[in-house]
């Protein structure tokens, strides 16, 4: 008989174990508490196990489940907010109160709910894994297609009529060709430390535009790309996750708060449930399925609650879908992994996190990707890691170790979020890869002039920041007008374009239609000045036109819907420099 | 029917390890006997087959192999609650030393608590009137917030501590209820009494409870005090409704003794020693503030921490701040120059103030006037760098503008002493330092807004800019 050994935190040991897997799902003592196989030796079988083992005894009663931790995944995903082995919270809180006990064994969907089935297939045709086979609007906002699971492919010979089933109806069966009948329901479960299967991956062209100018205009993330965003506390890693997870353009957002703060899932879930979606007019809840493992949680379910995301993302790009995944914040995952480690007294690498840290980092970013699904469609999964480097120093292990692997890099500024620049993207210290691959899409999307203005902003900053090394030893008064005026040019797009306030209501999304016309209208007035400069004129005289502050809050003064004011601009200015005499 | 052993394996450190032992719980309490009559606790930290380890809280000096009964007590450690601990004063594991007796207990409650469930949550949007300008107007403190004060030794951290929670007291309503919970960790006597003294004036003494475990008390204790604490203050704001306040001082006390507790156990150290769980160690205690949706009550927290060097990077405030929800930090520099409180507005932050201010909370303009400050105020340290270069008298009329204004600011708006400011004279006040500027220098703020509260004939008069001001040598210049 299967019995716990020994106990220490959230891992345990079983002596001489019989008929367990590795990586299999095991239940633990009177509680049945959720566990996983990490390890087996001669002696020893180990387990982590993924909720509270206080009270937990020498003796209790390990039990096998013969199936790996797996994501319940059908409809009802959608709107709804999980804890990180998947259960749900709506339903603990209904059924047992305030606070999360251990042992709390219920299922992850509404297993009772009634859905509207609309079959795709008929008796007759041959299916396969990864097909669709019925699809049911799961929410107002997104079409929840069927798959049909992995192992099963052969004939149809049962489909049911269109009309409302419950989870665990058999909607439909298929016979392989062995003979075997196969009955398919609504749900399915996957592996979650398994990628799903594709057809093939895509070359990434496309962005996944944010409204958010520092991201579409200088440093941006391709659909099926990954990036990471590292910052110490309070620089904005979780906002900006926040800013993504509301405006950026993908299908369904699956947003992980792993190891964070319990208030900002609160607000995330009140917030998402109140914002209206300006494409579809419907709530963001209704694309967004929710993770929560928050740092009081039990730290190995921090572990699973990224593994646990990512499959669900997995799953609605299979459908067809654009998938964005937030994770905040990868630091605490690779925490759990060092935890557990530490506790299993494995050898550690650097800084205590365990030798296997690089290769779980880029198994997880590696998950990202743009590509024909196994249903032929197209359809991607985009992951934005937070990292929380320890006293905000970027050589430290997991930061290094991402770099590696993501192509875009958004490197958060302590000094600029003391000044309450935001988003405080260092534009010395981020990139992004993707630029090349997806310059066709902006020359022919938007226009040719985005990357060119684009490309002059970077000039400019590089510019600003050479200028800058001397103005720090002999200030600024001693510079020729011209780098004034670089200075005040770059100025402008630090204040005016690379800072976004969040909460601002035409602010807090710019469409790149406008991020365009502010660069050009920029670019204008660089243009104009060094001309104004070169006919003679004192730098001091254009400052007193006021015209650079004027630009500086057109993004406030410009509504969103009604970019022909931008037209004015241009007059103003002309007006105000023909005016220098 | 508690289990009962005679003897030990092994002495470590504050561990001791006991041998075939059968029917034990992870982290079960026990209660230790010592042959000369006198009780210690523990808690059973590690099963490893027959063998148990059990760190005792009180220390292990005087244990031998054979002189102890060990009694398991079959649950993990809980404190006994009612209204009646208002009042009183408990040692760091939850026992009354205040020579009043035991207290009458109508429910025992887990002191390591349950996680939070996130939908419970009610998330946090009142705004607390601390009276403070630093703190109201730029890192606006919310009930149901946990927002440390990040200090260093020598300075006035308990003092501030102590000022919040007399002039929020005043602002909050009439017929709510509050009380404060106070858990000292290695804090000093005079400190403890300090605190004791400055609630009793305060008239507030009946709606304090106090846990001590002060800087001669038994290290490992240390663990157990902010567990306690946080247990009584979740029992009264979600059982009886009250608006608690919770200020536990010094969390770097805390973290040593779990720093202490790690390495006796040979764990694999992280940085600077410290356990690498420390992170959600500490979670455990600050993610217990907050609101439900169950309860009428709040917990918001005021941990205080000192810096070991004033390094804001050092672990215990680094791994701080990822958890809180902002925090407060003291400025040894502007400490030096007798301002206080010396906040260092710039790296202060209060996360949740956002949904707590503007109309409605505070008033409409002040969002923008924060923004203005921080942005106006960090060009005032760039400002104040090149000056160090080149001299003040070599800055151009811009950057002086900044020096005088980072001046005035300091002298008249951080600098406030005991005073109790209105919100709305804070505001003003704001808007006043910030109209020493030419107007063009405000460019974070909206026209409209610049409308109605830039006036900068005022700010002349009340900061007394002479006629040799930088405003007029601007102007002149650009003529
Ligand atoms: N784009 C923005 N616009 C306005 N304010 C912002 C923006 N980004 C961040 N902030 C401000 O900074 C605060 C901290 O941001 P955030 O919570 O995202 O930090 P974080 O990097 O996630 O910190 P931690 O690592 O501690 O979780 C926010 O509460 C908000 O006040
Ligand atoms: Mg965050």
């Amino acid at each position: 008989m299967n019995e716990v050994y020994s106990i220490n935190g959230p891992v345990i040991k079983v002596k001489n174990a019989k008929g367990f897997k590795i990586m299999e799902k095991v239940f633990v003592g009177k509680q049945k508490l959720l566990g996983e196989v990490i390890s087996i030796s001669d002696n020893f079988t180990v387990i982590q196990v993924y909720e509270s083992t206080t009270g937990l005894q020498r003796g209790e009663k390990v039990y096998s489940s013969g199936e790996a931790i797996s994501a319940v995944l059908g409809p009802g995903l959608l709107g709804n907010i999980f804890d990180g082995i998947q259960r749900p919270l709506h339903t603990i809180f209904e059924n047992s109160g305030a606070y999360i006990k251990p042992g709390t064994n219920i299922p992850c969907l509404d297993m009772e709910k009634q859905w509207d089935v609309t079959f795709k297939v008929s008796v007759g045709e041959h299916i396969r894994f990864g097909q669709i086979f019925a699809v049911i609007q799961e929410t107002s906002l997104i079409e929840h297609r069927l798959l049909v699971p992995k192992n099963v492919s052969g004939e149809i010979v049962t489909v049911k009529p269109n009309g409302a089933y419950k989870m665990e109806d058999i909607l439909i069966q298929v016979k392989d060709s062995n003979n075997q009948l196969h009955d398919l329901t609504m749900v399915q479960k996957w592996p979650i430390k398994e990628p799903r299967p594709i057809s093939k991956r895509l070359p990434l062209t496309i962005p996944l535009v944010s409204g958010q100018r520092v991201i579409d205009t200088l440093f941006p993330i391709a659909k099926g790309g990954s990036a990471a965003v590292p910052g110490g506390f309070g620089t904005g890693k979780t906002m900006m996750q926040h800013q993504f997870a509301k405006w950026c353009d993908a299908d369904i957002i699956v947003y992980i708060g792993c190891g964070e703060r319990g208030n900002e899932m609160t607000q995330t879930l009140d917030e998402f449930s109140e914002l209206i979606d300006p494409k579809s007019n419907k709530p963001l809840i209704e694309r967004t399925v929710l993770i929560a493992n928050t740092s009081n949680m039990p730290v190995a379910a921090r572990e699973a609650s990224i593994y646990t995301g990512v499959t669900i993302a997995e799953y609605y790009r299979d459908m067809g879908y654009h998938v964005a995944l937030m994770a905040d914040s990868t630091s605490r995952w690779a925490e759990a992994l060092r935890e557990i480690s530490g506790r299993l007294e494995e050898m550690p690498a650097e800084e205590g996190f365990p030798a296997y840290l690089p290769s779980r980092i880029s198994q997880f970013y590696e998950r990202a990707g743009y590509v024909d699904t196994l249903s032929e469609r197209s359809g991607s999964v985009s992951i934005v890691g937070a990292i929380s480097p320890q006293g905000a120093d970027f050589s430290e292990p997991v930061t290094q170790n991402t770099k590696r692997f993501v192509r875009a890099f958004w490197a958060l500024d302590k000094e600029l979020a003391y000044a309450r620049h935001y988003a405080a993207i260092n534009w010395n210290l981020s990139y992004s890869e993707y630029i090349n691959d997806l310059s066709k899409w902006y020359n022919k999307n938007i226009s040719t002039e985005f990357l060119e203005a684009r490309q002059k902003f970077i000039t400019i900053l590089a510019e600003e920041n050479k200028l800058m090394e001397i103005v720090k030893l002999i200030g600024k008064d001693v510079l020729p007008d011209d780098q004034k005026l670089v200075l005040e040019i770059a100025r402008v797009i630090r204040v005016g374009y690379l800072q976004q306030n969040a909460f601002h209501k035409d602010d807090t999304f710019v469409p790149l239609e406008k991020q365009l016309k502010m660069m050009k209208l920029i670019l204008y007035l660089e243009r104009v000045s060094q001309q104004v400069l070169k006919e003679g004129k004192a730098f001091s005289l254009l400052l007193r036109t006021n015209m650079f502050e004027k630009v500086i809050k057109v993004k406030y003064e410009v509504p969103n819907d009604n970019l022909d004011l931008f037209e004015d601009y241009y007059k103003m200015i002309d007006e105000a420099f023909s005016a220098i005499k | 029917m508690n289990l009962q052993y005679i003897g030990l394996k092994e002495i470590n450190g504050p561990l001791i390890f006991l041998d075939n032992v059968k029917g034990i719980g992870f982290e079960e309490v026990v209660e230790i006997r010592l042959d000369n009559g006198t009780v210690r606790h523990g808690r059973v930290v590690e099963i490893n087959g027959d063998l148990v380890a059990i760190l005792v809280f009180e220390g292990t000096r005087d244990l031998s192999l054979t002189n102890t009964v060990i009694k398991f007590k079959g649950k993990p450690m809980e404190m006994g609650l009612s209204k009646n601990v208002l009042g009183r004063v408990f040692n760091g594991i939850g026992n009354p030393i205040d020579n009043l007796g035991p207290v009458y207990v109508d429910e025992y409650k887990d002191i390591n608590g349950e996680p939070l469930n996130p939908v419970s949550r009610l998330y946090p949007k009142n705004y607390i009137n601390t009276g403070i300008s630093s703190i109201d107007g730029l890192t606006t403190l919310i009930r149901g917030q946990k927002l440390p004060i990040f200090s260093g030794s020598g300075m006035p951290h308990n003092d501030l501590a102590v000022q919040i929670v007399k002039q929020a007291k005043l602002s909050g309503e009439k017929n709510e209820k509050f009380a404060i919970v106070f858990a000292a960790m290695g804090v000093t006597n005079d400190v403890a009494n300090y605190f004791r003294r400055s609630f009793e004036e305060a008239g507030v003494l009946d709606n304090v409870v106090m846990f001590l475990n002060l800087s001669n008390d038994p290290i490992i204790e240390r663990l157990l005090t902010p567990r306690c604490a946080l247990t009584t203050a979740e029992y009264l704001a979600y059982k009886h409704d009250m608006h608690i306040l919770v200020v536990m001082t010094d969390i770097t006390a805390y973290c040593e003794a779990l720093r202490e507790f790690s390495s006796s156990k040979g764990e694999i150290p992280g940085r600077k020693g410290y356990p690498g769980y420390l992170y959600s160690d500490l979670a455990s205690l600050f993610e217990r503030a907050g609101i439900i949706k169950t309860a009428k009550g709040s917990v918001t927290q005021i941990p205080i921490l000192t810096m070991p060097n004033d390094d804001i990077t050092h672990p215990i405030p680094d791994l701080t701040g990822y958890i809180t929800e902002g925090q407060i930090v003291l400025d040894r520099d502007l400490h030096q120059q007798g301002i206080y409180p010396p906040i260092g507005v710039l790296p202060s932050l209060s996360r949740l103030m956002k949904d707590g201010i503007g109309a409605g909370y505070t008033r409409d303009d002040h969002q923008a006037l924060m923004n203005q400050i921080f942005a106006s105020y960090a060009r005032v340290m760039d400002a104040r760098s090149l000056a160090s270069v080149i001299g003040e008298d070599e800055l151009s009329p811009a950057d002086k503008s900044y020096i005088q204004f980072g001046k005035q600011f300091e002298k008249h708006f951080i600098s406030q002493g005991y005073v109790n400011r209105e919100i709305k004279d804070t505001l003003d006040l704001g808007w006043k330092l910030l109209s020493i500027f030419p107007r063009e220098e405000l460019d974070r703020t909206d026209e409209l807004i610049l409308e109605e509260h830039y006036n900068h004939d005022a700010a002349v008069g009340a900061f007394e800019l002479d006629k040799k001001s930088f405003i007029k040598e601007l102007n002149k210049e650009e003529i």
